[in-house]
Parts: structure tokens; C-alpha cells; sequence
């Protein structure tokens, strides 16, 4: 949409700004929640271990760790109860054939069953929170209330959808910041180990949520690009620097091309997985001056910290010094998941501001959602960059007598998963796998650890050699 | 008694719920569905943890999981009660948590342990080119996958537009030669259309299903009649303004504040199946046509290339 407004050379009003960046912010704290708590927490928390906690002693535990409203022995006795009850029917669902006991936990039972209750807890409040993309944007997920020019949803621009609005955000931020954030660090603290673990090189941040107009000068999340892990020297990102490789991907042979000239065209053919020089993956390879980067949570956490952020690296570094890492732990598959918390913290904060934002245009009569606009004579060519909760996302358009002569997109989980390029670099995950320390190639729980730390958006097949026997697992994250 | 039961009763009565109001409840539920008072019990066991609780492998396809996101969303029941109370959610690539190995060892042992017993829940379409080359898990194809899987099930539910009729893969030019999971089978299904479609439908069929022991009434298309048997136009609370001819003709206009009819704008609703507009979004709170944005038929077989190019009038 973005890419076509800027084909268009449409500006769309202050409103529709606003209130996409609203349903964003939304999107934000909804997303990450669901990652945190239901996509990678059992990855660190072992719930089989959480029915030997003593409820007493868990409700200590969160008392001193969480300000979260539920809680209680009363409470923690009841959630056990639940667990056990489940497990001893013997149908464990999907918690069925994990890693349970695997040494690579290291939460207390106590820790565990604190989180298993929050994981529980954060089942309901995501519901509660996607009600707030549907408020503005008619349903979650798939919202339907963008069109080029701006937002669909004049008629909702009335007190009571605001302040519902108001409500319902203000429930999912207090969770955030009471319950989300403190498990963070809660079991962060456990695992501190890992803030040498995982790591990657180079950083991509295309930004979001412009606060007027211009663009990327008012970003919230700024737009940046780091090199070999050097903040000092953050330069601004330009998608002129984007290329997407093929030659390791299923697709035709060709040079590396920039979107605006991108080609897909799929082999006609029953693909083959070819790792060792051959064609592997479905995944183009995009490179940024012909470097993979890693794209994300802690992409844009980075980028904003070395351009002094002002309400975010004072969040980065409380964390840091609450936990006793250095900052460049972040490095890190700790700090990709640590950078993810505080971002939601940090942007759901900032919503509140558009919110009143919104609540003064209304209050001064401007209802304006949307602009008019015209197809360009011939052709026209557009391109947006904005930053979503996986990462970088960019859409270039060629535009051709009014219909799609080319269209492409590079999105995060493609720049965090992408194989490897025609000059052989890695791709970030791919770096980041090297050198994790593996207990049992069987029980592969700490591949998976970084692989989901990544949010990565697709089933991805790993590798994992086991240099002894040379025995090849492969491992399928999902 | 076992303990289960009566661990759900004492949750029921936590919640201020007796043992008789729940009764009472379940011959009101019998007596609506128009069964004998012999099925009360039958119905209680439904809800009051039953012994077993029903098995569901759910398969991944070619999608992008917004049907389960949907799902995820549910409000009644919560989802935590509907995956730890009302059913036994096996297998789910999503939100298990195994992985790799140990998640194909889950899907092998649930269809053993379950065979002919479980529900198959499948969501995303099935590529039917070379060979189902471009759809694989594990080296598998989808439709390898989904010949053993759906032929061990009690019950195969399809979950959105893309298992139900293809799905933006089979928009052209389809390249993998994606199909629905009925027609890339031969098979037949329950189909649930829709980008995402609403989870009350989706809870409404297995509640039909486990209440009644049998799937509810379809069309043609395999679509719920509870669900999909009038369209969007004939149940849209913006009707009035289309038989007084009171349209939208641009976003964002006075019209549109006023909440007028969206058929000028492109709106598919009256060749559109579904109950959005009776039952909304996450918990009632819109859908798109109140949003302001006209239908754009999501939940109708080949909406890609049949109802494009949105925004044009019918």
C-alpha cells in the first residue's frame, strides 16, 4: 500500500497516519506476546517440572519478580491443579513428545510454574488484544480497513470506539509492563549464558511509525543499518543497496538484481534439496551491499540504541544493569529475545500519545481519513519500507497502464532465513547456528532455541551435524 | 464419578456454577437441538471432561496460519479451555511443543493410537504439480501427507480458503497447480472458507460434532448451512441504505461517516456466503463491511481471480 502511495505520490491525511500506526503499535504488542509466551517460552520453560513447584513458595517468587494483579498460593495451587490434572489424562496435547527434562532447563520448578500459569494468562489476553485491530481495522488477523489513500474507518472515529480503544490498550500494555516484562528478565536471569550465543554481524532497521509526514526523519523506530556489530558507526539504510540472490535458491539462474528489476520465476520442476553447493531453499537470498543482515526485534532495538533512542536505551540499559550483562551481550539469542520485550514495552508506551493525538484532531472537527488520488499517465514505479514485528519488510511496484507490471517484496523472515548468496555468505540464521553447544544432537532443544528467536515465519529445515559420527539430523523448527 | 468430573465441577462451581445449574443447561442445550431428554447426559459428558477427550491432528499446508491465529483468537470457549479441556489438540506444527523428529513421531503415534477416531483439521492448500513438489514437509508432499493422514480420520475439516477451494496459491497462475483438499484428494470435507474464517464457526462445527456425533447440514460446497447459508448482502445491517440507493462513492466522504451502503465501492457482499455481519469479529466487535471497507468475498471459491479487481463495482 505503502509501495503504491508512493507510486501514486499520494499523502495521506494525519489521521490515517495515526490510526495506522495504532492498529501497528497493536500489532506489535499482540505479536510479540503470542512469540514470548506460546511460540518460545518452552523453549527455556520446562512444564513438566512446574508440578513439582510448591505453590507457596511460587507466589513468593512472583511477588518478588512480577507486578502481575494474578497470583497467590491460592492461585498457583489452582494452575498446578490444572497442569496435573491434564497431564495425568494422558493426552498432553501439545505440550506431547517435547523435551521435558532435558539439562539444557534450568528454571527452578517454582520458575517453571510461574510462567506456565503466565502462559495460560497470555492465551486470554491475546484475544482481548487483537480486539484492538478490529476496533479500527475489522477483524484480527487479516485486517481489512487499509486502502491506498488511507483508512476506510471514518465511521469509527467516534468516543466510545476510542475509548474502547483506550481500554483495551491500556489492559494489554499493563500486562506488558507488569507481567511480560518481568518474566523477561525473570528468566533471563537464568540463562545469561546465552548472551554469547547466537549472535550475528550486521543489522538492518528500515523503521516505523512516522510521528509527522516526513519520512524517515520522524520514524519512532528509527531506519539504520549497523556493520560487524560497530553502533559507533550506524549509517543510514538505503533501499538502492538491496539485492536478492537466486543462485542457491529454486528459482531460474541470474545476477542478483534489485526489487525494482526482481524476477520470481519457480523451477518447473519437483525441487531437490541440494545443501552442499546446489539449490536448498525456496528463499531468495537478500543481501545489503552484499551483506546478509539480520532484520527484527533486535535490529531496530540496536539501531535505536546507537542513535540514543530516548525512551528506549534507557529501557536497554535498566535491563542490561538489572541483569549484570554488558550491552553487547545483545548479541545475542538472549538478547534477540530480550530486544523483543523491551521494544513492545517502549512502542506500547509511545501509543498513548497517538492515541491522544487522535482524540485532539476529533475533538477539533478533523475527521479526515483519506485523501483522493489519481492513476499516473504510463508507467510509475513505487516503493515502501516499513519495519513489522519480524523485521525489515520493503514492497517495490512497477506500475503499467494502471495494472501491476512488476511486483516485489523483501520480508523479514526472507533476510533472516535466506540461504546462502552467490559470493557463499550465510544468511543470519544460518551464522547464528555456529558454534551453539549441543547436549545431545537427538534433543537438538538449543538449536531451536535461536531458530525461534528469530520468529522466523516459516517451517525451515536445519542441519545439524554431529562431528563424531557425522551423522546428519535434521531438524525441522516450526 | 472419576476425578476428572469432578475437578470440572468444582472449577464450574468456583465460578458460581452448581452441579444442577449446569444440568439445567445441558437438557435447555438438548431440547434446543431438538433431541429426546435420553441425550441430556450424552451432552453433559460433552463439556464435563470427558474420559477422552476427542483427538485433532491438525496439518499445515500451504498457508500462512491465520486460520490458527483465528483460532487462537476464539472467545467461547478461550482457547486455553478449548486445547487443556474440550479437546486434544495432537498434533499442531504451530503450538506444540516439540519439534523436528520428535513432532513426526507425535503425528505417527496420535494416527495409530487414534485411527479412525480422529478429527483431521487441515488448513492451506495442497500442491498437485510435479509430483506435489512444491508443498513439502520434511522432505514429505503435502499431498503424500494428506493421502495417509485425511483416509485414517473420523472427519476431515477444512480451515479457510485455502483448503476449503485453493487459496491465493491457486490464484493464477498457480504455479504449483495448488488445489483445495477435497478436490487435490478426492475427498470429501467440511469446509470452513474464509481469509481468515470467524473461529465461532469453526468452534460451532465441532460442537455439532461432539454433541451430536455427526458433522452439521452442508451446501454444495461443503459449507456449514449454520454458518454459510445466506450471504453477506441479505444479513448486512447497511441494507436499508441499498434499497433506499444511499451509496458510498468515495472513502473517507460524508456518505462513508454515515455509514452508507459500500455496493458502488466494489462490496461483494450479495454474492458472498457467510454470517459476518450476525456474528462479527473478535467478540462481536466488527467486520469489514461496519470498518467501512466493502466485502471482498473471501470465503467464495477463487475470490482471487473472481472477485478482482476489488473496489470496482459488480
Amino acid at each position: 500500500m505503502r509501495a503504491v502511495e508512493d507510486a501514486v505520490k499520494v499523502k495521506i491525511p494525519d489521521n490515517a497516519r495515526i490510526i495506522r500506526n495504532l492498529l501497528h503499535g497493536a500489532q506489535f504488542q499482540h505479536d510479540h506476546l503470542v512469540h514470548f509466551y506460546h511460540l518460545h517460552a518452552l523453549d527455556w520453560v520446562d512444564v513438566v517440572s512446574a508440578l513439582k513447584a510448591d505453590p507457596k513458595a511460587t507466589a513468593a517468587l512472583a511477588d518478588n519478580v512480577s507486578n502481575a494483579q494474578m497470583g497467590g498460593a491460592v492461585y498457583f495451587k489452582s494452575v498446578q491443579e490444572r497442569l496435573r490434572t491434564f497431564v495425568e489424562s494422558g493426552q498432553l496435547g501439545p505440550f506431547a513428545n517435547a523435551y521435558w527434562g532435558h539439562p539444557a532447563y534450568k528454571l527452578p520448578p517454582e520458575a517453571n510454574l510461574m510462567a506456565a500459569a503466565h502462559y495460560v494468562e497470555a492465551l486470554r489476553i491475546q484475544a482481548r488484544a487483537a480486539r484492538l485491530h478490529a476496533i479500527f481495522g475489522a477483524k484480527n488477523p487479516h485486517l481489512q480497513s487499509l486502502v491506498v489513500g488511507g483508512v476506510t474507518c471514518v465511521a469509527d472515529l467516534t468516543p466510545d470506539r476510542i475509548a474502547e480503544f483506550l481500554y483495551i490498550w491500556k489492559e494489554t500494555q499493563n500486562f506488558i509492563e507488569n507481567v511480560y516484562i518481568p518474566d523477561l528478565v525473570a528468566v533471563a536471569s537464568f540463562y545469561k549464558d546465552w548472551g554469547a550465543i547466537g549472535g550475528t554481524q550486521n543489522f538492518l532497521a528500515w523503521g516505523d511509525f512516522p510521528e509527522t509526514a516526513s519520512e524517515p526523519e520522524s520514524l519512532y523506530m528509527p531506519r539504520g543499518v549497523i556493520k560487524k556489530r560497530d553502533l559507533a558507526n550506524t549509517a543510514m539504510a538505503m533501499q538502492e543497496g538491496v539485492t536478492e540472490h537466486v543462485k542457491r535458491s529454486w528459482y531460474t539462474d541470474g545476477p542478483p538484481k534489485h526489487p525494482y528489476k526482481g524476477e520470481t520465476k519457480p523451477l518447473q520442476e519437483n525441487p531437490t534439496y541440494k545443501p552442499d553447493d546446489g539449490k536448498y531453499s525456496w528463499l531468495k537470498a537478500p543481501r545489503y551491499e552484499n551483506e546478509s543482515c539480520e532484520v527484527g526485534p533486535l535490529a531496530r532495538v540496536l539501531v535505536a540504541y546507537a542513535k540514543g533512542h530516548a525512551d528506549l536505551k534507557p529501557v536497554v540499559d535498566q535491563t542490561c544493569q538489572k541483569l549484570g550483562i554488558p550491552v553487547t551481550a545483545l548479541f545475542s539469542t538472549l538478547g534477540r529475545t530480550a530486544a523483543r520485550g523491551l521494544e513492545t514495552l517502549t512502542i506500547g508506551k509511545a501509543m498513548e500519545g497517538w492515541i491522544m493525538q487522535l482524540v485532539e484532531n476529533v475533538k477539533n472537527g478533523d475527521t479526515k481519513t483519506y485523501q483522493a488520488w489519481d492513476w499516473p499517465a504510463g508507467e510509475a514505479i513505487g516503493l515502501g519500507l516499513n519495519d513489522v514485528p519480524r523485521g525489515a519488510l520493503g514492497h517495490w511496484v512497477r506500475i503499467e497502464d494502471k495494472k501491476i507490471k512488476n511486483y516485489q517484496y523483501v520480508v523479514p523472515s526472507t533476510w533472516n532465513l535466506g540461504p546462502r548468496c552467490e559470493n557463499n555468505k550465510m544468511g543470519p540464521v544460518e551464522e547464528a547456528l555456529i558454534g551453539t553447544p549441543v547436549a545431545d544432537p537427538k534433543q537438538p532443544l538449543e538449536v531451536l532455541r535461536t531458530v525461534h528467536s528469530f520468529d522466523p515465519c516459516i517451517a525451515c529445515g536445519v542441519h545439524v551435524i554431529d562431528p563424531d559420527s557425522n551423522q546428519v539430523y535434521t531438524v525441522k523448527a516450526l | 464419578m472419576d476425578k476428572e468430573q469432578n475437578a470440572f465441577y468444582e472449577r464450574m462451581e468456583g465460578k458460581g456454577v452448581t452441579r444442577r445449574d449446569f444440568m439445567r443447561y445441558c437438557t435447555f442445550l438438548t431440547a434446543t437441538m431438538g433431541l429426546s431428554a435420553a441425550y441430556v447426559p450424552k451432552v453433559a459428558e460433552v463439556f464435563a471432561a470427558p474420559k477422552q477427550r476427542p483427538p485433532v491432528i491438525w496439518l499445515h499446508f500451504a498457508e500462512c496460519t491465520g486460520c490458527s491465529e483465528a483460532v487462537l483468537r476464539s472467545h467461547y470457549p478461550y482457547i486455553d479451555d478449548l486445547v487443556l479441556e474440550v479437546l486434544s489438540l495432537e498434533y499442531h506444527e504451530t503450538v506444540m511443543a516439540a519439534a523436528g523428529q520428535q513432532a513426526e513421531d507425535q503425528l505417527h503415534a496420535a494416527m495409530k493410537k487414534y485411527e479412525g477416531k480422529f478429527i483431521c483439521v487441515v488448513e492451506g492448500a495442497i500442491a498437485t504439480k510435479f509430483d506435489g513438489g512444491y508443498g513439502k514437509i520434511g522432505g514429505r508432499s503435502f499431498l503424500d501427507m494428506g493421502k495417509d493422514v485425511c483416509s485414517k480420520a473420523a472427519a476431515v475439516i477444512c480451515i479457510g480458503s485455502c483448503s476449503s477451494f485453493g487459496g491465493i496459491q491457486a490464484a493464477k497462475p498457480n504455479p504449483g497447480g495448488y488445489k483445495g483438499v477435497g478436490d487435490a484428494l478426492g475427498i470429501k470435507t467440511v469446509n470452513l472458507p474464509g481469509c481468515p474464517p470467524n473461529p465461532v464457526n469453526f468452534v460451532g462445527t465441532l460442537v455439532n460434532f461432539l454433541l451430536l456425533g455427526k458433522l452439521p447440514a452442508l451446501d454444495d460446497l461443503g459449507r456449514p448451512l449454520f454458518a454459510y447459508g445466506k450471504t453477506i448482502h441479505d444479513q448486512c445491517p447497511r441494507r436499508s441504505h441499498f434499497e433506499n440507493e444511499e451509496f458510498v462513492t468515495e472513502f473517507g466522504s460524508p456518505e462513508a461517516a454515515m455509514g452508507y451502503c459500500l455496493y458502488k465501492m466494489g462490496c461483494r457482499g450479495p454474492e458472498t456466503f457467510n454470517n459476518c455481519p450476525i456474528a462479527k469479529f473478535n467478540e462481536g466487535t466488527s467486520f469489514p463491511i461496519e470498518a467501512g471497507h466493502p466485502c471482498i468475498g473471501c470465503s467464495e471459491p477463487d475470490f482471487w481471480d473472481k472477485m478482482t479487481p476489488f473496489y470496482q463495482e459488480m
